[in-house]
């Protein structure tokens, strides 16, 4: 390993990241305009896809989105879907998506990319990496900061999960910001605007409604709604089926369960999706092994097709205008984000439902990040006067007697927020209580969300209900709650052991904090040593053999010594465990047998030609 | 308020030192927080115009790049911050808060009890529900106008809920404060009765 001194005069960058379950983005402040970084080859849009090639190798982005169709068993995309959840969770998402769920995941799931395991954070930190590693380059210098955006509606676990991520690929995570508030933040800035807006967020995966209030550069949300497993991946999944069935009553044949047709499949018809954006009608074309399916669909045959799908979008943006205390009238814009809102009937519908024209100014996959990219200037202190007022999406509350819950926190509260509870013994002598915390709406601890359970140890023991125990229950401007506890008696802080229901303890993040260092780069480097090695054996095999032939003794005594020095070069550099060191050699010993290689050419030349008289 | 500031021993300390403008820990009373007086009527616009003001001085962006004890107080005082706008911003939130700093019990006792005057009325009502949970839509009507009744009435403790906060305002007396509570108990049994009467209504108008 070696390291880069960056010139520490210069202001660190903070990059903001829109982390999304199709397509992932960084941007940074250039000076006062959020801008995005492209990837070395080019493309803005990072496809949120990570393949683990045989020889250990991560691969990210574009390169990986090509082996979906080549190595689906080694490939992966859409993991965003299982952040944050549990393997019972996702029972619906394994009927439709190609995730290989590693045997003995409970509540962290662990996802089989070829002979490896890994969960989903760790998953989400290779494309968190790969962006790192885009903006370090086009930046040139090192990034350790970011603000990562995620949808509004995520809960606790879900963030946490993000956050995890972020450390796992070494960045120190300011600020998680809700997409559509970041959206929110990416349009004011040139705007300057007053009101009321509200953004409809249709990503790949998730769908998100926030309603704002402008106010003289503060963007207060006034309230959020959403659902996390809505989005463009529900799209594709309904146009994936239809095919799959029109090819197996021509073919006879059930594709479904072929990783690498599906794969392709799925590829065609989301360019059939794309193109019925812009075109009338539109035709899904497959290719596969010599014969040919097409088939035609007209955009009214896809409005049908996901009218219901658009529909759900609606219930939310109904709610949410309710919590928000405003009517359709009240909304003075509309602000349309994700790729899903080019699609023409989502644009209507949600033209009909707010009455008004949504913006769309903005390239709709680039918006999140912009915002992400502000945010990080305001944390930076770069940006000023402009502040976010963010907040929660799910009540917070704890299980009482009969599994009922109480609620600590309602839903829309602003963040950070915070609640206090006492609590108390059941029991003589009792030195603990277990606190089980959940989010959701609904009355009963089984239709929650659990968080967590944490448990109050060491309680003096003294009679039944004469313990109190104050819990401070403090969700942070990120989403993420935060616990605290002191004896009411004396004062003194309980110490609480936390255990998540869900995701990562503190100790399995830092352990592959570690590993990740170790581990992907180590199995990398393991990789290309061994590469390395082959080629040494190759060119010194080649050089062996010419040094017993006539050409050798054509070469000065200089020209001899210099290669048998490189010779040695090499095979000091052979052991050593730095593939860089072992190809600098293999170059070295090349050059050096330049003029030998030419001989042996000469001496062949020459021999076959002199051939025919021999 | 804290007297002496943490950070440099010095300037006499109130939300930011004085002297080297270090942020201080937050005081956990909502009306010294905004630094308004104990009331239970107040100008909302008032309130909002402090809200934003001290959002812009107290938010946990703002203090990204201080010492870790001031972005603790932040995050602290910006939770106070929105604790307490959302509980003075609501007349009735406001008059439970007060109630419990000037030494009430406020809870569920006497919510559950029927008062009197209400009696024939909640049994109607239950009949009603009953009726309706067995399937006979035809008292749906009489929902209705039970839940223009229970609205009315809830209006009607509320007018008096306005006077009684004005009367607190005024002379601050203990016994305006146990009117009060009498009023936000039958009040808070008023707002359950709406809630069932909705429900309800709203199950009839899906079957329809």
């Amino acid at each position: 390993m070696f390291q880069i001194e960056f010139d520490n005069q210069t202001p660190e960058h903070v990059v903001g990241i829109d982390l999304g379950t199709t397509n992932s983005l960084v941007a940074y402040m250039n000076l006062t305009r959020p801008e995005i970084i492209p990837g070395q080859d080019g493309d803005k849009l990072v496809p949120s896809v990570v393949s683990v090639s045989p020889d250990s190798e991560i691969i990210v982005g574009n390169r990986a989105r090509r082996e979906l169709i080549d190595h689906p068993e080694r490939t992966i995309y859409s993991v965003k879907r299982l952040m944050g959840r549990g393997v019972a969770d996702v029972q619906d998402e394994l009927k439709l998506f190609p995730f290989r769920i590693a045997q003995g995941s409970e509540s962290v799931i662990r996802v089989q990319l070829g002979e490896k395991t890994f969960t989903p954070p760790e998953i989400s930190a290779f494309i968190l990496r790969q962006l790192k590693k885009n903006a370090e380059a086009f930046l040139g210098a090192a990034v350790t900061k970011a603000v990562i955006t995620v949808p509004a509606y995520f809960n606790d676990a879900q963030r946490q999960a993000t956050r995890d991520a972020g450390r796992i690929a070494g960045l120190e995570v300011l600020r998680l910001v809700n997409e559509p508030t970041a959206a929110a933040l990416a349009y004011g800035l040139d705007k300057r605007r007053e009101g009321i807006v509200a953004v409809y967020d249709l990503g790949g995966g998730t769908f998100d409604i926030s309603i704002l209030r402008l106010h003289e550069g503060i963007f207060e949300v006034l309230a959020t709604n959403g659902d996390t497993h809505l989005g463009g991946d529900d799209i594709d999944n309904r146009l994936l089926r239809i095919a799959l069935e029109d090819i197996q009553s021509e073919w006879g044949e059930d594709l479904s369960r072929n990783g690498e047709a599906v794969q392709t499949l799925r590829r065609d018809v989301i360019r059939a999706k794309e193109e019925l954006s812009f075109a009338p009608v539109a035709s899904i074309v497959f290719a596969w092994h010599g014969r040919q399916y097409a088939r035609e669909i007209t955009r009214e045959l896809f409005e049908d097709l996901i009218r219901d799908i658009v529909d759900r979008t609606l219930g939310p943006c109904r709610d949410c205008m309710q919590d928000a205390n405003v009517t359709p009238e009240q909304i003075d814009e509309v602000v349309l984000v994700g790729g899903s809102t080019r699609i023409p009937l989502v644009r209507s519908a949600v033209e009909v439902l707010f009455r008004a024209r949504p913006h769309t100014e903005l390239n709709p996959d680039e918006v999140v990040a912009l915002g992400a990219a502000v945010q990080a200037g305001i944390l930076a202190g770069t940006v000023e006067n402009q502040l976010l007022l963010d907040v929660t999406p799910l009540s917070l509350g704890i299980e009482t007697y009969g599994g009922v819950v109480s609620k600590l926190v309602h839903r829309n509260s602003t963040i950070p927020a915070s609640a206090s509870e006492s609590f108390t013994t059941g029991v003589d002598g009792q030195t603990n209580v277990l606190i089980h915390v959940l989010q959701g709406e609904r009355e009963l601890a089984k239709d929650c969300r659990s968080l967590a359970r944490f448990d109050l140890k060491g309680i003096d023991p003294m009679p039944a209900g004469m313990a109190r125990i104050e819990v401070r229950f403090l969700i942070d401007a990120n989403g993420i709650l935060n616990v605290t506890a002191r004896d009411a008696r004396t004062g003194k802080e309980q110490s609480i052991d936390i255990k998540p229901s869900y995701g990562l303890t503190d100790d399995q993040v830092e352990a592959m904090i570690e590993a990740s260092i170790d581990h992907a780069e180590e199995d990398y480097q393991a990789a290309q040593v061994a590469q390395a090695r082959v080629d040494a054996d190759a060119i010194l095999a080649a050089t062996d053999k010419a040094k017993r032939g006539d050409a050798w003794f054509e070469l000065s005594e200089t020209e001899r010594k210099a290669i048998n020095d490189a010779i040695n070069q090499l095979q000091l550099a052979y052991h050593a465990d730095d593939h860089h060191v072992i190809r600098a050699k293999i170059d070295a010993l090349n050059e050096a047998t330049q003029k030998l290689a030419e001989n042996i050419m000469n001496t062949a030349v020459q021999g076959a030609l002199k051939g025919t008289k021999i | 308020m804290n007297s002496v500031c943490w950070n440099c021993g010095e300037g006499t300390a109130s939300r930011f030192c004085e002297k080297c403008k270090a942020l201080q820990a937050p005081s956990p009373d909502y009306f010294e927080f905004f630094e308004i007086p104990r009331k239970l009527t107040l100008d909302a616009k008032d309130l909002e115009t402090r809200f934003y003001a001290l959002s812009r001085q107290l938010h946990p962006d703002l203090f990204s790049r201080r010492s870790a004890r001031e972005r603790e107080y932040s995050l602290e005082a910006t939770a106070i911050l929105n604790d307490a706008y959302r509980t003075l911003r609501d007349p009735i939130s406001r008059a439970l808060y007060v109630l419990r700093l000037e030494g009430f019990e406020v809870g569920e006792q006497g919510t559950k009890d029927v008062p009197a005057e209400l009696l024939e009325e909640v049994f109607e009502l239950n009949m009603a529900l009953e009726e309706l949970e067995a399937g006979d839509d035809s008292v749906a009507p009489q929902l209705v106008e039970a839940r223009q009744r229970f609205e009315d009435m809830r209006d009607e403790l509320d007018r008096r809920l306005g006077d009684e906060f004005a009367a607190w305002d005024a002379a601050h007396k203990k016994d305006t404060l146990a009117a009060i509570r009498g009023l936000l108990n039958r009040r808070k049994y008023m707002t359950n009765l709406i809630a069932q009467a909705n429900e309800a209504t709203a199950n009839v108008s899906d079957r329809v």
